[in-house]
C-alpha cells in the first residue's frame, strides 16, 4: 500500500526520481576519480549532497520549461536528460563532449533539453535567466524559466537588478537559491548580512519561501506550489533551498573552512540515502527493486567512463570554429 | 531686453522655432512660456527671463536652423529703454559651435554627402530612392524597418520609449510598436543587458540601447563573458543575436566620465562584431545588417554625428555588408584611415592636405571587427604611406593594432613609418580649449601627412 504523498506521485515515478538522484551521485563520484587520475582538467565543481534540490525541482517541471544555472552544473544537465556520456566526455575535453570539448565542466548547454548553461561568472546567469523568462512571455509561451543561484551569488549586485526587472515586468521566473552554506571557502555568516537570503527578493515584491533542500519530498512540494503560483499570477517566485555540499567547492579545495564533524553530521541526512530509506520504509518498495536500479546505474557509469576516455580529442581545426555564426 | 535662442543641450548648435505661445503686446511674467524650441534632442519650452511686455517677435514660428544666440524677440521690461530693432537674417547668422571645436562642415570642406554620391557611382551600387536625412533619422528608420519585418526584434534601454530616446534616435517607436516591444528599463545596465542577452539566447532579437557607451562599462562582463563567448563555449549550440547600440566617444563638454571611445575595448574581444559608422547612409545600412546578424554586434554611434545629413536609401532591402570598408576618396599619395568621428576630422583636414599638393586615399573603415584588410592593403600598396586617425586614447589602441597589421602585411611597400593620430592619454577635460586639445585636430593630421610624405 502506497503512502499518500502530497504530489500523488506513483511508486514508479518516485523510483525514476530516485534513479536520477543516484545517477548524479555516481556520475559525480566517477568525475572525482577521473579528476584525480588527471583525466579531467581545470575546475570541477561537484554536486554531491545537493541532489534532492535539482530532482525535487525536476518533479514539478514541464518538459518545455527552461533551466539555467552557474558553474556547478553537472547535476543540472543530467537532470534535464542529457546523455551522461556527452557530459562526461565534455569533462574529459573530448570531441564528443556536449560542447565539443570547448566548454568544459562549467559550460554545457542543450537547447533540445531546454538547458541554457553552465555559466562561470557568479551571478551572471541570473539576469540571463530573467531574459529567458522575458522571451517566454514575449512569445506568449506557457513556460517557466528556472534560474538557479548559490548563496554566494545572493550578494552580487546584478542579481538584485534582475529581481527588480523580473518583478517589474512580471516575468515567469522561478529563482532557486541553492544555499549550501559556503561561497567557496566563505561561510554564509561571513558574507551575507541580515536575515534569510530569499527575503532579499521579497522586498521587490517577489513571493518566496525557505525549504529543506536535503529532502526530495519537501523540495518537490515547494516546487509544485511555486509553479502553480507563477502560472496563476504571472509573477516570479523564489525558493531558498537549505542544502549542503559534501565535497569541496572544487576538486582543489582543502576544506579548511569547515570541520569534519560538521560534514559528517550533514552526511547523516544524505539526500540520496534518505530518499532510499523513505522509499523502503514508507512506500514499501522492495529492496531488490532499488538494488536493480542502482546496479544498472553503476553499469551505465562504467560505459560513460569508457566513452569519455575513448572519444578522441577535438580536431585542431575546431580552434577557430564557432567564434561567429 | 533681447531674447536670444538659448543652447538647450550640450551639442545644440541650431534650433527650430516650433511655436510662439505669446504674441506682440502680451504681458508676461518671469517663467511664462514664450515659445517651443526644438533642439537636436527634444522640444523644449522657452521661459520668459523677466516680467514685461512682448515688444517684438523677430523670428517667425516654423523657422528652422536658427543659430544659438540669435535674437528671436524683444521684451519690454519696466525701467528699461527699448533697444533698436535689429535686422535679422537667419541665413547669414554666424555659425556657433556649442563646444567651441571646429565646425563639422565649412564652405571650404568637402561634404560627406558629395563623397558618398561619388563612391556610390563608382561602385555601381543599385539606384535606390533616396532622401537626405540625419544619422539619428537614419538609425530610427533602420530600427523601424527591421521591427516591422521581424516581430522578434524588440528594443530596450533607458528612456527609449516614453521619453522618445535621450537623443531622439528612438523617437516615435513606442507609438508604432507598443510597450511590449519598446521597453523603458530602470537604470540597471548590468541587469537589463544580461536580461537582453538571455532573451537572445532564447531566440528573440534585442536591440539593447546604452544611453551612452560609457554606461556599458557597468555591463561589460555580460557583453564579454555571456554574449561574446556563448557560441564558442557551447560548441555552436547557443548563439546570441543582439545589437548593443548607443553613442560612443567624446560629445561636447560632458567631462571625463561621459567622453570616451570604446572601440579598442570591444574590438579586442573574439565573438563580438564592432561597427562604427561615420554618416547617416552607412548608419542605416549597417544597423539593418547588424539587427539581422546572428552574432552579438556592438554598434558604436557618435553623438556629434547624429544631426549630420546625407542621402539615405529608403528601401527595406538597403543593407551594407558587415566587414566592408569604404574608399570615400580616391587618391595616390597617402592612405588616411578613419572611422566614426575621425572620418569627419580627416575631411576637415582635407583642404589643407590638398594645398600641399597631396592627393590621399581616404578609407572609412565602417566595420572595425571584422576588418576590411583587403581594402586597406590594396590602398597601402598603392600609396606606400599611412596615417591612421582615431579619437580613442592612443595607448594600446585599435590604431596601434591596425598599424601592426599594415606593417606585417605591407612591409615591403612602406616608404615611411606609419603615423597614428590618436586622442591624448588623459581623462577628457571639461574646459573647452583643453577638450579640443585632447582630441585629434586638423594640425595634427596635416603634420602627420607631411611627416609620412617627407615634407618639411
Amino acid at each position: 500500500m502506497n503512502k499518500k504523498n502530497k504530489n500523488n506521485f506513483t511508486n514508479d515515478q518516485l523510483l525514476k526520481f530516485y534513479e536520477k538522484m543516484f545517477l548524479i551521485r555516481k556520475f559525480e563520484e566517477k568525475a572525482a576519480q577521473l579528476y584525480g587520475a588527471g583525466k579531467i582538467g581545470g575546475f570541477c565543481h561537484l554536486y554531491i549532497g545537493q541532489e534532492a534540490v535539482v530532482i525535487g525541482i525536476l518533479s514539478s517541471i514541464n518538459s518545455e520549461d527552461t533551466v539555467i544555472t552557474a558553474y556547478r552544473d553537472h547535476g543540472h544537465i543530467l537532470a534535464r536528460g542529457v546523455d551522461p556520456k556527452l557530459v562526461m566526455a565534455e569533462l574529459t575535453g573530448r570531441k564528443d563532449g556536449i560542447s565539443k570539448g570547448k566548454g568544459g565542466s562549467m559550460h554545457m548547454f542543450s537547447k533540445a533539453n531546454r538547458f541554457y548553461g553552465g555559466h562561470g561568472i557568479v551571478g551572471a546567469q541570473v539576469p540571463l535567466g530573467v531574459g529567458i523568462g522575458f522571451a517566454h512571455k514575449y512569445r506568449n509561451e506557457k513556460k517557466i524559466s528556472r534560474v538557479y543561484l548559490g548563496d554566494g551569488a545572493m550578494s552580487n549586485g546584478q542579481v538584485f537588478e534582475a529581481f527588480n526587472l523580473a518583478s517589474l515586468w512580471e516575468l515567469p521566473v522561478l529563482f532557486i537559491i541553492e544555499n549550501n552554506k559556503y561561497g567557496m571557502g566563505t561561510s554564509i555568516g561571513r558574507s551575507a548580512a541580515g536575515g534569510e537570503l530569499y527575503e532579499r527578493a521579497t522586498v521587490f515584491g517577489i513571493k518566496g519561501e525557505k525549504v529543506n533542500g536535503m529532502n526530495f519530498f519537501n523540495v518537490s512540494e515547494s516546487a509544485i506550489r511555486a509553479r502553480e503560483y507563477i502560472e496563476k499570477n504571472s509573477k516570479p517566485y523564489i525558493i531558498e533551498m537549505d542544502t549542503y555540499r559534501f565535497r569541496g567547492h572544487s576538486m582543489s579545495d582543502p576544506g579548511l573552512y569547515r570541520t569534519k564533524d560538521e560534514v559528517n553530521k550533514m552526511k547523516e541526512i544524505d539526500p540520496v540515502l534518505k530518499m532510499k530509506e523513505t522509499l523502503l520504509n514508507d512506500y514499501k518498495i522492495q529492496e531488490d527493486t532499488i538494488k536493480d536500479i542502482e546496479s544498472d546505474i553503476k553499469k551505465q557509469i562504467k560505459d560513460v567512463e569508457k566513452f569519455s576516455l575513448e572519444s578522441p580529442l577535438p580536431d585542431l581545426k575546431e580552434l577557430y570554429t564557432e567564434v561567429y555564426l | 531686453m533681447k531674447i536670444l535662442l538659448p543652447a538647450l543641450s550640450p551639442t545644440m548648435e541650431t534650433g527650430n522655432l516650433v511655436k510662439w505661445l505669446v504674441k506682440e503686446g502680451d504681458s508676461v511674467v518671469s517663467g511664462d512660456i514664450l515659445a517651443e524650441i526644438e533642439t537636436d534632442k527634444a522640444t523644449m519650452e522657452l521661459e520668459s527671463p523677466d516680467d514685461g511686455k512682448v515688444e517684438k517677435i523677430l523670428v517667425k514660428e516654423g523657422t528652422e536652423n536658427i543659430s544659438v544666440n540669435t535674437e528671436i524677440a524683444l521684451l519690454k521690461v519696466d525701467g528699461e529703454e527699448i533697444e533698436e530693432i535689429p535686422e535679422v537674417s537667419i541665413e547669414k547668422s554666424p555659425q556657433v559651435s556649442s563646444n567651441g571645436s571646429e565646425p563639422l562642415t565649412t564652405e571650404e570642406n568637402i561634404s560627406m554627402n558629395s563623397l558618398l554620391n561619388q563612391t556610390k557611382e563608382n561602385s555601381g551600387e543599385k539606384n535606390w530612392s533616396e532622401k537626405e536625412i540625419s544619422m539619428r533619422e537614419a538609425l530610427n528608420q533602420a530600427i523601424e524597418e527591421e521591427m516591422k519585418l521581424d516581430k522578434d526584434v524588440f528594443l530596450l534601454g533607458e528612456e527609449v520609449a516614453e521619453y522618445d530616446g535621450a537623443y531622439k534616435v528612438t523617437q516615435g517607436l513606442l507609438d508604432k510598436f507598443g510597450s511590449k516591444r519598446v521597453l523603458d528599463t530602470p537604470i540597471s545596465e548590468h541587469g537589463f543587458t544580461g536580461l537582453a542577452i538571455g532573451a537572445a539566447m532564447a531566440g528573440i532579437k534585442p536591440i539593447c540601447e546604452f544611453m551612452t557607451f560609457n554606461f556599458s562599462m557597468q555591463a561589460i562582463d555580460q557583453i564579454v563573458n555571456s554574449a561574446a563567448k556563448s557560441l564558442y563555449m557551447s560548441g555552436g549550440e547557443i548563439n546570441v543575436p543582439i545589437v548593443f547600440r548607443g553613442p560612443n566617444g567624446a560629445a561636447a563638454r560632458v567631462g571625463a566620465q561621459h567622453s570616451q571611445c570604446f572601440i579598442s575595448w570591444f574590438s579586442h574581444i573574439p565573438g563580438l562584431i564592432v561597427i562604427a559608422p561615420s554618416n547617416a547612409r552607412d548608419a542605416k545600412g549597417l544597423l539593418k545588417s547588424s539587427i539581422r546578424n546572428p552574432n552579438p554586434v556592438v554598434f558604436l554611434e557618435h553623438e556629434l554625428l547624429y544631426k549630420e545629413k546625407t542621402n539615405v536609401p529608403e528601401d527595406n532591402d538597403y543593407l551594407i555588408p558587415i566587414g566592408k570598408g569604404n574608399l570615400i576618396k580616391e587618391g595616390k599619395d597617402v592612405t588616411i584611415i578613419g572611422f566614426s568621428m575621425s572620418v569627419q576630422r580627416i575631411l576637415n583636414a582635407l583642404p589643407s592636405i590638398e594645398k600641399l599638393g597631396i592627393s590621399p586615399d581616404i578609407i572609412d573603415l565602417r566595420s572595425i571587427k571584422p576588418l576590411d584588410e583587403e581594402l586597406i592593403y590594396k590602398s597601402v600598396k598603392k600609396t606606400n604611406r599611412v596615417v591612421i586617425v582615431e579619437d580613442g586614447f592612443g595607448s594600446t589602441s585599435f590604431g596601434s593594432h591596425l598599424s601592426y597589421l599594415i606593417q606585417s602585411n605591407c612591409f615591403d611597400f612602406l616608404d615611411s613609418e606609419i603615423i597614428k593620430v590618436s586622442g591624448k592619454d588623459v581623462p577628457m577635460p571639461y574646459a573647452e580649449n583643453l577638450e579640443k586639445l585632447a582630441l585629434p585636430n586638423t594640425d595634427e593630421i596635416v603634420s602627420a601627412i607631411k611627416k609620412v610624405s617627407y615634407i618639411n
